[in-house]
């Protein structure tokens, strides 16, 4: 009698274990680390990628998962500063022991993490733009959004289709400007535009009169280019208005957002600019492969978060899904496993583009995934 | 015996040996270590900062701009110019003793606020500098650093070593080496202070007239102590970049200038063991807040907010005389 319960007891405890384990295993999540510019002078960034994550972390959830194991976030706020971004990535790899890293707002956060991500051989797919995240290609360093070399190469081909080659460039001293100028001067040399003024402006100046005067007064130019970020460019835009400059006018992808019309009002009027197709979601052929991806994108986000959806909640967007696909394409978190996936990734249609991959191409991304846009009765306007 | 012991300059530096080099039974990821790796090395720039905030009571508000420019000097020479690391940290040192005594002899003729405004000043044109020099700096967007050689040696936090037979992997050994470091500054630093320029820059604390009537340069120690608290920074700072392995203006920038202010004071200024506490307190709570999220700057201030309104001479002093009024207690209670 005794034996008999003993041995039910004993069995019990044995499928209860088991079970235990299995239960373990099959919920064993898979951890996606970020680190991002939450807060800080980098928050338009930060935010809506965040936002971005958690929202589809948690419905990749409810529909069950990657390769039947949740998603886990682990994110921190970098506040901008680049030690930070660095200290929080040595935590997610060291501490946390992520699967794979979506993050890093800004150019330098990204560069500061990079060092540990290529020691400890886990995959990182950055958000920030600069050329010289992925040129040259480092091993386990994937990103998003198309880079300021991109941009410079479809605005410059969009005037020369105007029949300008002759301009004049004003950019800002922050990162984004001071790495945009130097793209702007390579592309320009290659595709033999001649750059006649090239002045600057600091991220805290109010008034870029003096500057665009100068543009105004050198001989022979036909167009003119702002590459800056924040609010920089609107003060440019409303001062270029105000000097009555008459020239075609072209501002960079990093004011691609419904916040800049607000900022610089009217005399953004006849303004071009490169910029995700996620500010024309209606306007897109039916035929373009995005439009389906862009249109629910913004619809889930401005429903979820009762904002207005930015291209750089986009970034996250692609990140999150590449990532998902490369997992579930290697069938496995083994980080090498995943990284060959994302380096394989072919015609992925994303937000931001159609992401073609290979060993030689971290981004895959084209020029082409940029669309100029123009401002047309304080709205935007596709016109390629 | 044992009590002269106690009363000794030693005592700190011993305890804090102690601390130092116990600390590692409680670190459990090579995370940790690269936190403790970083406290240590802040925690030698504060200790440099000290003797020019807490023993001559001047201000520096530029301090980051000279850890920036150590930073930088070290990073570029190794880095664009193949320079070893030990003659880059020591040539680099010396540039920016040169620049802060330049800075620094008319710089510290001002008082009060003149004087906070000029080092603001100083601090500014460097992280400036750093910025738009993209050519040489990387801009914005900040520059590689290789990692430390030591006259061939090289100290990666990537590498393995062994010391006496026990396996280090690199975050382990860059610890055990930032630790030496900081005893190292603690020492010279105590030893400064109990040194005659120790007590005329206390007299100058104190009262700068009284001090120049008994006869104390007040000019030349004040420029001394600026200078040596500015070796201190860029000695750190090329460091620090050569531990991170990345570099960006924010090295230099104002608010890292106001983080290191706020070390000395939040930790007891004139404590050198305080500021170290301080400096570890502020390099941990943004780790220990990080999962406040939004709410983690708002605790920061409070946190720092609070300490200043109840405990107004810093963390250690505060605390020392909290145990020393319950000791005495006791000892009166028993007599």
């Amino acid at each position: 009698m005794l034996k008999t319960m003993l041995r039910r007891a004993g069995k019990f405890a044995a499928i209860a274990a088991a079970g235990l384990v299995m239960s373990a295993q099959a919920a064993e999540p898979i951890k996606i680390g970020s680190f991002l510019s939450v807060t800080g002078p980098a928050s338009f960034l930060g935010d809506p990628e965040l936002k971005t994550l958690e929202m589809y972390v948690e419905k990749i959830n409810e529909s069950g998962g990657v390769l039947g194991r949740p998603l886990e976030l682990i994110h921190y706020d970098d506040v901008g500063n680049a030690s930070s971004a660095r200290n929080f990535a040595s935590r997610l790899i060291r501490s946390d022991r992520v699967d794979i890293i979506v993050g890093g707002s800004t150019t330098g956060a990204t560069m500061a993490a990079v060092p540990l991500v290529e020691q400890a051989k886990i995959p990182f797919i950055s958000l920030a733009g600069a050329v010289v995240i992925t040129t040259p290609v480092k091993e386990w360093v994937f990103k998003t959004p198309q880079s300021d070399r991109m941009a410079a190469e479809r605005i410059l081909s969009d005037m020369k289709e105007r029949g300008i080659t002759k301009i004049g460039l004003i950019s800002g001293t922050d990162g984004f400007g001071a790495s945009g100028r130097t793209q702007t001067l390579e592309v320009a040399k290659e595709l033999g535009v001649e750059i006649l003024a090239d002045v600057t402006y600091s991220g805290s100046d109010t008034d870029m009169t003096a500057q665009l005067t100068n543009i105004r007064n050198t001989q022979g130019v036909e167009g003119v280019l702002n590459f800056g970020f924040g609010q920089g460019p609107a003060i440019v835009t409303r001062n270029y208005a105000q000097l009555g400059i008459k020239l075609p006018f072209y501002q960079s992808h990093g004011v691609a957002s419904d916040g800049f019309l607000d900022l610089a009002g009217a005399s953004a009027e006849g303004l071009r600019l490169p910029a995700s197709p996620l500010l024309v979601p209606d306007s897109l052929p039916e035929d373009d492969p995005q439009k389906e991806v862009v249109q629910s994108y913004k619809a889930e986000y401005e429903a979820r978060w009762n904002a207005k959806v930015s291209t750089f909640g986009a970034y996250a967007y692609d990140g999150l899904m590449l990532a998902v696909k490369a997992i579930e394409a290697a069938g496995s978190t083994e980080p090498e496993a995943v990284r060959k996936a994302l380096e394989n990734i072919q015609g992925h249609v994303g937000v931001t583009g159609e992401f073609n991959m290979s060993p030689e191409d971290h981004n895959g991304l084209k020029a082409d995934s940029f669309r100029i846009l123009e401002v047309q009765n304080g709205a935007w306007k596709l016109i390629n | 015996m044992v009590n002269r012991f106690m009363q000794s300059r030693l005592r700190d530096l011993v305890f804090l040996a102690i601390i130092l080099f116990a600390l590692p039974a409680f670190l459990s990821n090579p995370f940790h270590y690269d936190l403790a790796t970083q406290m240590a090395i802040i925690a030698a720039t504060v200790v440099g900062l000290n003797l020019l905030v807490g023993f001559a009571g001047q201000i520096s508000l530029g301090h980051a701009g000279f850890f920036g420019l150590g930073a930088y000097f070290s990073g570029i020479m190794t880095g664009s110019y193949g320079w070893s690391s030990i003659p880059a940290l020591l040539v680099g040192a010396v540039l920016v003793g040169i620049i802060a005594w330049i800075v620094g002899r008319p710089i510290l003729r001002l008082k009060g606020h003149y004087l906070s405004m000029a080092t603001l000043a100083v601090g500014f044109i460097i992280a400036i500098i750093i910025n738009n020099e993209t050519w040489l700096t990387g801009g914005p967007d900040g520059m590689p650093v290789p990692s430390l050689d030591i006259f061939g040696w090289e100290l990666s936090p990537f590498g393995s070593y062994s010391l006496f037979g026990m396996e280090l992997d690199g975050n382990q050994a860059w610890y055990l080496f930032a630790a030496l470091v900081l005893l190292v500054a603690v020492w010279f630093a105590q030893n400064l202070i109990d040194s005659p320029i120790g007590r005329a820059l206390r007299s100058v604390h104190g009262s700068e007239v009284a001090a120049r009537v008994v006869g104390v340069n007040t000019a030349s120690y004040k420029s001394l102590v600026f200078v040596i608290s500015a070796i201190y920074a860029s000695l750190m700072g090329g460091l620090y970049a050569h531990f991170q392995g990345f570099i960006t203006p924010a090295v230099a920038a104002f608010d890292f200038s106001i983080v290191l202010i706020t070390m000395v004071v939040l930790g007891g200024m004139g404590s050198t063991m305080g500021v170290i506490l301080g400096a570890v307190v502020l390099k941990l709570l943004p780790q220990v807040l990080a999962d406040f999220q939004e709410l983690e700057t708002v605790m920061f201030g409070l946190i720092l907010m609070l300490t200043m309104i109840f405990m107004p001479k810093g963390l250690l002093p505060t605390i020392q005389m909290a145990v020393s009024k319950r000791m005495k207690k006791k000892a009166g209670g028993q007599a």
